[in-house]
């Protein structure tokens, strides 16, 4: 037995480690990792009616991906446009989403984190409560504002502002706006963590050395809210490129996130096969992004955990 | 030649809310020289470090630089470089990054910055440490880090706030002649904050005792330690044996005070007391632990004490024999170690003298609480 089981062991006791160790493995390959590999499985086989699972015809296969690439046999254009087009949209809106986030949230974060005193704490309660009313409510409220009799057009219509109500929602505004607001926290929270512990000193120390504040976020503030930055980064980009809800509420009708079409393929069209692999896409593809965008900024696995 | 500028604190008044900081202060720092405010902990004497720094404004008051008004100067325009407790420095930047940081902000490039940083870390004895993190230095290495960070900017005032009080006693000692040692290389003035008379007395050239406030006494390590001006002062600065008594006469410098429990005792009036001191007034006076000797015969001229002993120690250098004393604390006596013998007097009543020139009188009023 490697040493830091031995020791987990003698530090929890054989009953008590061992139901901890157990929970977390049936946690990880239980709950994660098997039923992925079940869809990645299913990714690979065609779409058969239950008698024929398991005979001759059920082959390991490559036509599920052929077809998000290429479209269905015999289609007249060269690769299945539609499809690509909306995945490739779906992952450069999640990091649009990302970025903009990243934007509007490290100053509410820095903020939050060099602040002392009770109104941080309201502060965070502000933002905390909206969470307590449901996605669905959320992303109906964003609809309620967006419409095109809503409260933002009313607005800027009897301002004068627009002569007609602009449709936010044919133009994906208010999907956007949704996507961004659903994961603001995820956003916040990792970041105001990190700035909370970082010594107010060395701000200090800089300005005092006549650093402007660009320069001390530049290179005090921002290498050390690294790893907060990046967990907070890769949770709303993964989630938003996985969203299903806000898309489906906030989308406009022409507009399809890509979840949305795994969702059809899976409930509408009763093709598990064909879902399971474009869900195995986006993932892979959303996990190889992040890794990429890791090695790019320099930032470690382990910051993650941060 | 900028070395060697001045600052100047006049009727500098810091208040937070209802809180004053600072009460008044009005402190003349010769340039190129080593000063030093020394108090307890909540005197004030950081929010001073702070205001010279630029890092918070006066109430009232104005704080000079080289004859120059600081107001409405932030703290990155100021001639000044402020060396932080906990040092503050940058953790994900390499030393020698760290060292030069000033300079990236003027724009030196990369080899120019790492030329002068390589300069400062051959002076701080740290050479080849520049490509290290400030991690992986021991305290006092990163100390001289902080050093010469502080330095690369070539301020013509550098500001310290309590620097050495996170080193463990031996290094701290090192350390102050070192600290000592780059001042006068450099010859930039040094405003210095401690609370540890220690480090005060060894290294500055002038000390400003501060009292919740109220800077109480400055001049010399010597005049401070020698002439208190205060009772705050005299029991702050070193160790001392309190007497409670009232005036009986004064002539000349002198004054006879009548003690509760000593009998009359001789002193000297300290400069700043001299003229305050009239007969029948509450007087304070203090003896050095090291003033006393235990009295065979006495000395023609010296003054005694009788008191009876209630505990002994032997710290290395000296005997400590602690007596009971005034004002319910107990009369310490330093006995040098020069390898004599030393027999117990426990619970013996014995006989103390001392120049009457190593004893000072004052006004009664309040001293410091350890």
């Amino acid at each position: 037995m490697p040493r830091f089981l031995t020791e987990f062991f003698k530090r929890n006791g054989i009953l008590m480690g061992g139901l901890m160790l157990g929970l977390v493995l049936f946690w990880t390959i239980g709950l994660i990792i098997l039923p992925q590999l079940s869809m990645l499985d299913f990714s690979f086989r065609p779409n058969l009616p239950p008698p024929e699972m398991g005979g001759p015809k059920d082959v390991y296969t490559l036509e599920n991906y052929h077809h998000l690439i290429f479209g269905p046999e015999g289609a007249s254009a060269a690769y299945n446009y539609i499809d690509l087009g909306v995945f490739f949209r779906t992952i450069v809106a999640a990091v649009c989403i990302t970025i903009f986030n990243l934007i509007l949230c490290y100053p509410i974060a820095y903020y939050l984190g060099q602040s002392r005193g009770n109104h941080v704490r309201i502060f965070a309660l502000m933002l905390i409560i909206p969470y307590w009313i449901n996605e669905i409510l959320r992303a109906f409220a964003l609809r309620i504002i967006f419409g095109q009799t809503g409260v933002l057009n009313t607005l800027l219509v009897s301002l004068g502002i627009f002569d007609q109500p602009y449709d936010f929602i044919r133009n994906d505004i208010a999907l956007y706006a949704g996507l961004g607001y659903a994961y603001i926290l995820l956003m916040i929270f990792p970041i105001y963590n990190v700035i909370e512990s970082l010594d107010r000193n060395q701000i200090e120390a800089a300005r005092d050395m006549g650093a402007s504040w660009v320069r001390i976020h530049r290179r005090v503030v921002i290498p050390y809210a690294k790893p907060g930055i990046s967990s907070g980064c890769t949770m709303v980009f993964m989630l938003s490129a996985g969203a299903l809800a806000a898309p489906q509420i906030l989308g406009g009708p022409s507009s399809l996130w890509f979840t949305q079409i795994i969702y059809q393929w899976f409930n509408d069209n009763s093709n598990w096969p064909q879902g399971a692999a474009y869900a195995v896409v986006l993932l892979v593809t959303c996990i190889l992004l992040v890794m990429a965008a890791m090695r790019l900024f320099k930032v470690n696995m382990g910051d993650i955990g941060k | 030649m900028s070395r060697g500028v001045g600052v100047e604190l006049k009727d500098l008044w810091i208040q937070f809310d209802d809180f004053v900081a600072v009460r008044d202060a009005n402190v003349a720092v010769e340039g190129g020289k080593f000063f030093s405010f020394l108090g307890p902990s909540g005197c004030g004497k950081t929010t001073i470090l702070r205001a010279v720094s630029g890092f918070l404004d006066p109430s009232e008051g104005d704080i000079l630089i080289g004859g120059k008004s600081m107001r409405g100067i932030g703290p990155n325009k100021r001639p000044t470089a402020l060396i932080f407790q906990n040092l503050a420095l940058f953790p994900l930047m390499k030393v020698w990054e760290n060292i030069a940081f000033s300079m990236e902000i003027t724009g030196a490039s990369a080899k120019a910055r790492r030329k002068r940083a390589d300069e400062l870390l051959d002076m701080i004895a740290l050479s080849d440490q520049g490509d290290k993190l400030p991690s992986e230095l021991s305290g006092g290495q990163r100390q001289r880090v902080a050093i010469a960070r502080a330095l690369c900017a070539e301020p013509d005032v550098l500001l310290l706030d309590e620097p050495l009080s996170a080193l463990d006693l031996k290094l701290r000692q090192h350390m102050r002649t070192e600290l000592r040692e780059i001042q006068q290389r450099v010859g930039i003035t040094f405003i210095y904050i401690t609370h540890d008379q220690g480090e005060a007395l060894t290294m500055s050239d002038h000390i400003a005792v501060m009292k919740a406030g109220v800077i109480d006494q400055i001049g010399t390590g010597k005049d401070v330690y020698n002439d208190p001006a205060t009772p705050f002062v005299a029991s702050f600065v070193g160790e001392n044996n309190v007497f409670r008594g009232k005036v009986k006469t004064v002539s000349g410098g002198e004054a006879l005070i009548s003690t509760n429990r000593s009998g009359d005792l001789l002193a000297r009036i300290s400069p700043a007391n001299q003229g305050l001191l009239k007969p029948g007034d509450d007087a304070m006076l203090f003896i050095r632990p090291e003033a006393f000797s235990l009295s065979q015969s006495q000395t023609a001229g010296n003054t005694r004490v009788t008191a009876r002993v209630t505990n002994e120690e032997f710290e290395g250098n000296a005997f400590n024999i602690f007596m009971e004393g005034d004002l319910g604390k107990q009369i310490k006596v330093a006995i040098p170690n020069l390898g004599q013998s030393f027999e117990s007097r426990q619970g013996q009543t014995i006989a103390l003298e001392y120049d009457m020139r190593n004893a000072v009188a004052m006004p009664a009023g309040p001293m410091a609480t350890e």
